[in-house]
């Protein structure tokens, strides 16, 4: 199995996650990661998709996500050529001993605290799942109170853009 | 044109701006304020069901035997999920549908409301496509979009779900409404390189077989597959849903493939070399154990749908586009091939083919005591009601009878539930085609046990002067069950049995009831009169009781999980193989 970053670019409607969740409940896909969110065009949202699959179902999850009439474009965005990016926020328990640690090691992966109370930090932290990880283990000796993470988002490296042509195709049927 | 209407007026005119003519239906309280305007239409004829499944399977039918859209209509809550195993089933044989649904006013959605359903999101995995309205300026585009998306690229099944103060709202209708759908784009035109491949390995195949399903008769493609096939020298199979795509009697015919299908259309599909498969999804009921289906076999796999293509089978040459437009450019390409001087020469194959037709020709078993065996039946209505009849069945034995035994000779001539396997279908298909189609003769083909899951349609049929025919193949089981109970469970016949010695119901009376003409039939000498009996009756429907033997069983069978090569022509008959070389 291997993990795939799946860009899909869908009409801004009611119901589309629904339909994009129940395709592949019904059809046993295994989502790692979902993000929705805005584009720079109102009429389309974009949804970051992160399945972890062989080749062969990959193929059937980007074709039978295409069948479904809101979804406008799929892009598999290659891990060397794009930028991934998730978002967590941490709760640390702190004591005036350790906050100077945590606060250190805060600086050292170029996260930022958020709050602070008596006896605990909230820090935010955003990079790539590697990181994020990698922060967690260091911060797990403290004790994490409490964990929020968002699902990745990524975008492709470089000058194009995958909404351009889409954009088009929508302004042709408006 | 610009007019001042309600959106249920908006409704009904937007529906004969698309060319209904027809709508199955019936009538409640989300869906009411759609019905009035509906009343004063000249052009849309509304038939009022009796039970809204009856809608959906009537839809079916018309849109298959006429190849356009069918439309069914009913209310919210019950009304709509009544339709959802139609739309399933629609769903599954790619049948171009649209059905339109009440919603309750959508200030009440989302609070269990009286008849409240969320249909949008119960059909949301067996449509192709739906919609919730809930703003009467939107009535109009979204029927002509519910419209286009049903009957263009692989047709499937369209619910349009319109809240009921949408339809009682003022709205401004103009038309055509220009269709918002930018992720809606099938692709019909075949790839020339593909098509180029796939010529050359049919040129260079020796055991080459066209796989046919239901996608080339969708794609009015069967000409072209007669050229194609007649061009090349090609074996033909055709499958549950392609009956009649390639007449049955052309030479190059092999049957039927599948669980149930013929040793020769089977035999020929396990020794291939090459598949070239047309409008088909290797669906479990034809390959058996996927593993071992046709093992030696290229596969070129031409397919609307893209997401069929090596979904079940790796393709070696995939080919998206609309079979009519593959299958003429594929008659190009071989022409080109045969130019160049290259022909495929399939003169062995043949002798193998030839052999296993003469060798294992369908047959059935005749009883000694007299009574009827159902195949017979399917033989007799074949030669005296002819190929130019619909033939309209439910789901099982009789079903299967119907495929082997009656002969097809025109494309969409058999009408069936193939992917759903819906019992019931028959009979309120049968309406559907003969509405659509009312001066052929339509022939419901069903079994007892379906048949009384939706007879409920003759009396749509009797008021409404629709003289369709139903064959009850009665033989007072749950005879696909039974059988399986017969094979599998050790004769344990667990609740299969309907009872039939005590006649409940009596079909000749319930047709009577139904203001039908009911007759019946239980010895073979009696066949062709009632048969030619039915067929004089044009001015109202008639039943026909066939009593026949409960142990008749449909062979040759593959059983389900196992390889097609384990095909059996009777029970514990295996075909022997090995005279091929």
């Amino acid at each position: 199995m291997s993990r795939h970053t799946l860009s899909v670019l869908v009409e801004n409607k009611p119901g589309v996650l629904a339909r994009v969740a129940a395709l592949f409940s019904r059809r046993g896909f295994n989502i790692d990661s979902l993000a929705v969110g805005p584009t720079e065009h109102s009429d389309i949202s974009r949804m970051t998709i992160v399945v972890n699959v062989e080749e062969l179902p990959l193929e059937q999850v980007t074709k039978q996500l295409n069948k479904l009439v809101n979804v406008i474009k799929i892009v598999e965005l290659d891990n060397d050529q794009s930028v991934q990016r998730e978002l967590m926020l941490i709760k640390v328990r702190t004591d005036s001993e350790s906050r100077s640690h945590v606060l250190e090691l805060v600086n050292l992966f170029r996260a930022r605290c958020v709050d602070v109370a008596p006896d605990a930090v909230t820090i935010e932290v955003t990079g790539t799942t590697d990181k994020l990880g990698a922060f967690v283990r260091v911060l797990e000796p403290y004790g994490i109170k409490e964990l929020v993470q968002s699902g990745m988002v990524a975008i492709g490296r470089g000058a194009r853009s995958i909404t351009d042509r889409s954009l088009r195709a929508i302004e042709r049927s408006a | 044109m610009t007019e001042q209407m309600t959106g249920a007026q908006a409704l009904v005119r937007a529906l004969e701006q698309v060319g209904v003519d027809t709508v199955f239906g019936i009538p409640g309280g989300a869906i009411l304020p759609a019905y009035d305007p509906l009343y004063d239409s000249t052009k849309v004829r509304h038939v009022l069901v009796r039970h809204e499944q009856g809608a959906g399977h009537a839809a079916e039918g018309y849109a298959q035997a006429t190849g356009r859209v069918g439309v069914c209509m009913a209310t919210s809550g019950p009304g709509a999920t009544n339709l959802v195993t139609p739309i399933a089933d629609a769903y599954m044989d790619s049948v171009p549908m649209v059905a339109i649904t009440g919603q309750v006013s959508s200030p009440l959605i989302g609070t269990d409301a009286f008849q409240e359903a969320d249909i949008s999101g119960i059909t949301m995995p067996i449509t192709k496509h739906n919609f919730l309205v809930t703003d009467a300026d939107d009535i109009p585009r979204t029927i002509a979009e519910a419209f286009h998306i049903a009957s263009t690229g692989r047709p499937g099944p369209v619910l349009v779900d319109i809240a009921k103060d949408a339809l009682q709202a003022m709205t401004t209708f103009s038309w055509p409404p220009v269709m918002q759908l930018p992720g809606y784009r099938p692709v019909t035109r075949p790839h020339s390189k593909q098509i180029r491949e796939a010529a050359r390995l049919m040129t260079d195949a020796h055991r080459p077989v066209l796989y046919v399903g239901g996608g080339v008769h969708k794609a009015g493609a069967s000409a072209e597959l007669r050229e194609l096939a007649e061009l090349t020298g090609i074996p033909v199979v055709t499958t549950l849903m392609a009956r009649g795509t390639f007449p049955d009697s052309h030479p190059q015919h092999m049957g039927m493939p599948g669980m149930h299908g013929s040793v020769s259309a089977v035999g020929a599909l396990q020794r291939s070399d090459l598949l070239i498969a047309l409008g088909t999804r290797f669906d479990d009921r034809v390959t058996g154990q996927l593993a071992s289906f046709a093992p030696h076999a290229k596969v070129i796999h031409a397919d609307i749908d893209p997401a069929e293509i090596s979904k079940n089978r790796h393709a070696d040459v995939p080919i998206v586009g609309d079979c009519r437009e593959v299958i003429g450019d594929l008659i190009k390409a071989v022409r080109n091939e045969i130019n160049e001087g290259r022909k495929g020469d399939y003169a062995d194959w043949w002798k193998i083919l030839n052999g296993y037709k003469q060798t294992y020709p369908l047959g059935y078993e005749e009883f000694a005591d007299g009574s009827l065996a159902p195949q017979y039946v399917m033989e007799r209505l074949s030669d005296i009601v002819g190929p130019d009849a619909f033939y309209v069945a439910g789901v099982g034995q009789h079903q299967m009878w119907a495929a082997q035994f009656i002969g097809y000779e025109r494309p969409g001539t058999f009408i069936n539930s193939g992917g759903a396997g819906t019992m019931g279908f028959a009979v309120p298909a049968a309406m559907g085609a003969k509405m659509g189609r009312p001066d052929a003769t339509v022939w419901a083909i069903d079994g007892d046990g379906c048949f009384q899951m939706t007879n409920q349609e003759l009396a749509t049929c009797a008021i409404e002067g629709v003289p369709i025919k139903v064959a009850v193949i009665n033989n007072g089981n749950l005879g696909m069950v039974r059988q399986w109970q017969t094979l599998f469970y050790d004769e344990r016949y667990s609740n299969t049995d309907l009872q039939r010695t005590r006649r409940i119901p009596d079909f000749v009376k319930l047709a009577d009831a139904y203001g039908c003409v009911g007759l019946r039939c239980e010895r073979p000498g009696d066949v062709d009169a009632t048969i030619r009996k039915a067929m004089e009756i044009n001015d109202v429907p008639v039943v026909v009781d066939f009593v026949v033997h409960q142990d008749a069983m449909v062979w040759p069978m593959v059983a389900a999980g196992t390889s097609n090569d384990d095909i059996k022509y009777a029970r514990d008959m295996a075909p022997k193989w090995e005279n091929e070389e």
